[in-house]
């Protein structure tokens, strides 16, 4: 791809805290507006790959460039075309929602009508218009949040860094903070996230870069990490020890797959390529035959397990 | 997100994401400094609104001198034999312009806190990522705490006032002394940053005033140093809240201030010690802050 369609640039990428190699070589590349997310462990290096592309953190070798500007000799002009929102969010709860995107207004040099003006708009994007009056202490993680992605968006940037946007929030909010991002998204902003849920990652990005140890070892979509990564797993339970070999042949015989069977924790497990179809067409032969089981669910490798995986394919 | 209604693009509103942020280009350093200013400013505001919407945290700010002043002058107070006359004679023009001197002291804690709560709560990240000057993080800080300062100090001289204290100087002389204060005050916003900078966690920074409180009371605030054991007095007297606190006594003409001949050195040269005391802590501190400033990009 030409260089300069790439919104995010990064090549051999290092930062060291002391003795510790936070970042041994990273190297991205962002398409102009495309989601692409940082997966990774805690300490893997995203937070740290996210800062000094935000211009936080000094690089100590390497070259990152962000909206076509190095963030080395040209932070302001970075400064300029990013929005971030980081762990925390920057909120004050002493002020208004409604005051808080027009502090950040003026803080972005906008004049008084302009901020204004741009807090209400950002207000009704991120449907917040009913509680511009109130303190965001009496929101919800969900609202808290997208009053932070509202108030990074005052200059519409070109590029927005969320760092783990959704870590503490309950499900509810996170869907709320997702649909706000699908919708930036849309509508051309290029986002660059870190998270360490791999379903987080699969429902928001189109591509990620997966990272640990300070380096980037594979980049691919969605779809091609979970192929990477395997398979679900369709898992039976059982009460009774001794039905154990019944269930795991009737599970081999519908699958036509091989079947491991954990005797001590009286399961049978599958990798199935389609785990619905297996489902239902193991759930049925068992009530037919009217086998009695404990459990029964697909289940997909924990993001330990696929970076167990990932990590020694990388490194064959 | 709301699925009714209109939903504009981020870019609506016209020109708003094309337009380059004033004061962030290759512009000459007079527009840089004016913004500079205006960013400042606009944390000013910021901080001022929260006196407006919240006055209950002033009151709480306050709370801590106020009690003091009335535990000292009546409780202490009636015991304390500070001007030769007899026990209480004297105390309350002794000991208000020491609280005066304290409380600027003190005022330390609170830049400190405010600054490591920022740090804490992702705003310095913000700040540091967004087109604006870096330093109106701190330079907001300081300005505002000069005017919670101001406010402090009126508030609590108007309490001195109701218990019987009287600035005896001339208008000049009380708002030299004044002036002094804000002084000391200032000279101490930058140890506030450089410490809140410093300083991990805002739990940390809560617990500052297990310092604070001895470097506070170790001094010519409540009782003159000649009272306190040799070696003890004498850190009291070198003590710059004790040259802020004399100096703003001979200011408002306080009767005793004197009390016979000074033993320390220092003692006779109070309104040096308060010009010179402060801009040496900021000769120190402004430095050390810049440096703790820069080092959050390592």
């Amino acid at each position: 791809m030409n260089p300069s369609e790439l919104t995010v640039r990064t090549r051999g990428l290092t930062k060291r805290y002391g003795a510790k190699l936070a970042l041994d070589g990273v190297d991205l590349s962002v398409p102009r507006g495309t989601v692409h997310g940082l997966l990774g462990p805690n300490g893997a290096g995203k937070t740290t790959t996210v800062r000094i592309l935000a211009t936080l953190t000094r690089s100590d070798a390497g070259e990152a460039s962000v909206a076509g500007y190095d963030v080395r000799t040209q932070p302001r002009q970075v400064r300029s075309s990013i929005g971030l929102v980081g762990q925390q969010t920057a909120i004050d709860d002493k002020l208004s929602a409604r005051q808080n995107l027009t502090t950040f207004g003026r803080l972005f040099r906008l004049d008084r009508a302009s901020a204004r003006r741009r807090a209400d708009e950002l207000l009704e994007i991120f449907g917040l218009q009913e509680s511009s009056g109130r303190s965001p202490k009496t929101f919800s993680g969900g609202m808290r949040r997208r009053l932070d992605l509202a108030a990074s968006m005052i200059l519409a940037p070109a590029v927005l860094f969320l760092d783990e946007p959704t870590t503490g929030l309950d499900p509810a909010g996170r869907r709320e903070v997702w649909q706000a991002v699908r919708e930036l998204a849309a509508q051309g902003t290029t986002v660059l996230m870190t998270t360490h849920y791999l379903d987080e990652a699969d429902q928001l990005c189109d591509r990620i870069s997966v990272i640990d140890h300070g380096r980037n070892f594979i980049e691919d979509t969605p779809a091609g990490l979970k192929r990477r990564i395997g398979d679900e797993r369709l898992e039976v339970a059982v009460a009774d020890p001794d039905a154990l070999s019944g269930v795991a042949d009737l599970v081999a015989g519908v699958t036509g797959l091989e079947v491991t069977v954990d005797r001590e924790a009286g399961r049978t497990s599958v990798a199935v390529p389609d785990g619905v179809a297996a489902l239902t067409a193991v759930a049925s032969r068992i009530q037919a035959e009217q086998i009695e089981i404990s459990d029964i669910g697909l289940r997909r490798p924990t993001l330990d397990e696929a970076f167990l995986h990932l990590t020694s394919e990388a490194t064959r | 997100m709301s699925t009714t209604g209109r939903t504009p693009t981020p870019t609506e509103g016209g020109t708003l994401a094309a337009a380059p942020v004033p004061g962030t280009e290759k512009d000459s350093l007079g527009s840089r400094l004016t913004w500079a200013l205006r960013d400042c400013w606009t944390i000013v505001e910021q901080e001022l609104t929260h006196l407006a919407r919240q006055p209950s945290t002033f009151a709480w700010q306050l709370g801590m001198p106020v009690v003091m002043v009335l535990m000292f002058v009546y409780v202490f107070g009636s015991a304390m034999d500070v001007t030769g006359q007899g026990a209480g004679e004297g105390y309350v023009d002794y000991a208000m312009p020491g609280m005066f001197a304290m409380t600027m002291a003190f005022g330390f804690m609170n830049t400190a806190f405010a600054v490591t709560l920022n740090k804490e709560k992702g705003f310095m990240d913000r700040y540091r990522s967004m087109p604006m000057a870096p330093s109106a993080v701190v330079t907001g800080r300081g300005v505002s705490d000069i005017i919670q300062a101001a406010v402090d100090l009126a508030t609590i001289a108007g309490i001195a006032l109701i218990v019987g204290w009287r600035a005896g100087g001339s208008l000049v002389e009380t708002l030299a002394a004044f002036g002094l204060l804000l002084w000391l005050r200032l000279a101490l916003i930058f140890v506030g940053i450089y410490l809140g900078l410093l300083i991990k966690n805002s739990e940390v920074a809560g617990s500052l005033f297990a310092v604070a409180f001895p470097l506070g009371f170790i001094s010519s605030v409540f009782a003159p140093p000649e009272m306190m054991p040799g070696w003890l007095g004498a850190v009291a007297a070198w003590n710059p809240i004790s040259s802020t606190a004399n100096a703003i006594r001979e200011l408002f003409a306080t009767p005793g201030a004197g009390l016979g001949e000074p033993s320390y050195w220092i003692d006779g040269q109070a309104l040096l010690g308060a010009v010179v005391w402060p801009a040496l802590i900021m000769a120190i501190f402004v430095p050390l802050a810049v440096r703790q400033f820069q080092n959050l990009s390592r």
